[in-house]
């Protein structure tokens, strides 16, 4: 059983250098929303998404809207960064 | 393990972690220090045990740590006490620093190596008292940058203001078995300085290099690798060895030259570092 986290305040992670991913997180409407701006969108862009609902809500975060502008990231580099953000966004 | 290269990769770059493997060095140092910007430490490290825990790596795999005298040293040591790392790089090295991770480490019963980095005048002064701490240590690591800050030393290509420093490295190292790691070479331009550099800390008893350019891998590489002629003599140096030891001659004499103890371990050490080196050769010195 994850225990649910509530982001508290607007917070951002990463980087728009290539192979790293910007996401800027902030409290959301009830749901996850994520708005996802990428140089791979077409091909990746849903598994981008994906990855950062999936580690969202691993973390225990349902109430958030993201906005990430990926530069060619890894799955690896989206998890970090998502879970530097959500660490960012419930500090107070 | 015998390193020529420790290549620094900053971590909180994924495109440097991501390609750290093909880079040709015998290992990497993921820096958690000064590469990365004090609003980043949370995400570098994040970043890097993502990484480390997301691929299975073929390069051996260090982790620079913060100081003791930063407010990072134990965060940093909880977030990799549990990857799959070959060690730990511990900056600003003195007894005190080391002497606190060695306490963490048993505590925590981490199998890490730990190559202590020497870069001030304190730590260059205690430089053996510091490898007697821990048997985890595989190699000292000469910094040279911080060091000549703290000494009030103009830093030169020449490395002129270091030679003490290196030499005194290289002896502490070499009283304590392990490895001599000289500081790197700042200007990623200047292949013909590195090569200059690199063969002055070899001389001098430097066993490797560290690196902050992927574009000095190779020429260090080549610059600490035994020639095929210097392979050649050290295996026939084993073979008259074996065959005085058979006789019962304590020294003999090959291609001319005498060949005595020192001679001995300086080819046993040739073949340790080309991988020649095979177990019965333990016997050779008894």
């Amino acid at each position: 059983m994850v225990t649910k986290v509530e982001i508290k305040k607007m917070a951002t992670a990463g980087s728009v250098e290539s192979n790293d991913i910007l996401i800027m997180i902030s409290k959301g409407e009830g749901n996850i929303h994520i708005e996802l701006e990428s140089v791979v969108e077409k091909q990746f862009g849903e598994d981008i998404k994906k990855v950062i609902h999936d580690t969202l809500i691993e973390e225990g975060v349902n109430d958030v809207k993201v906005i990430a502008k990926d530069k060619g990231a890894l799955d690896f580099t989206i998890k970090a960064r998502v879970k530097a953000c959500i660490k960012r966004g419930v500090e107070s | 393990m015998n390193y020529r290269t420790l290549l620094f990769i900053p971590g909180n770059n994924p495109g440097m972690l991501q390609s750290s493997d093909i880079l040709g060095a015998d290992g990497v140092i993921i820096d958690l220090e000064d590469a990365v910007a004090l609003p980043e430490k949370d995400a570098a490290r994040i970043l890097v045990r993502e990484y480390l825990s997301t691929f299975k790596s073929k390069t051996a795999k260090f982790i620079r740590i913060n100081p003791l005298d930063s407010p990072y040293f134990y965060d940093d040591l909880e977030a990799i006490k549990d990857l799959n790392i070959t060690g730990i790089v511990l900056p600003k090295a003195g007894v005190e620093s080391m002497s606190k991770l060695e306490e963490y480490m048993n505590e925590n019963n981490l199998d890490l190596d730990v190559i202590p980095l020497v870069e001030t005048a304190i730590g260059l002064e205690t430089a053996l008292d510091i490898v007697l701490i821990s048997d985890r240590i595989i190699g000292l690591f000469l910094g040279a940058e911080d060091l000549t800050l703290d000494l009030g030393a103009k830093r030169t290509k020449e490395s002129k203001e270091i030679e003490y420093a290196r030499s005194r490295i290289i002896a502490a190292s070499k009283a304590k078995g392990i490895q001599a790691f000289d500081t790197p070479f700042t200007d990623t331009d200047d292949i013909e300085g590195l090569k200059i550099d690199t063969k002055n800390a070899k001389d001098l008893g430097m066993t490797g290099k560290t690196v902050i350019s992927p574009r000095h891998v190779e020429e260090i590489n080549k610059m600490f690798s035994p020639t095929v002629a210097e392979i050649d003599y050290a295996l026939r140096v084993v073979e008259g060895v074996k065959a005085a030891n058979e006789k019962g001659l304590g020294a003999f004499s090959l291609e001319g030259k005498m060949i005595d103890a020192p001679i001995i371990k300086r080819a046993l050490n040739l073949l340790r570092m080309s991988g020649d080196y095979k177990e019965e050769y333990d016997e050779l010195l008894k």
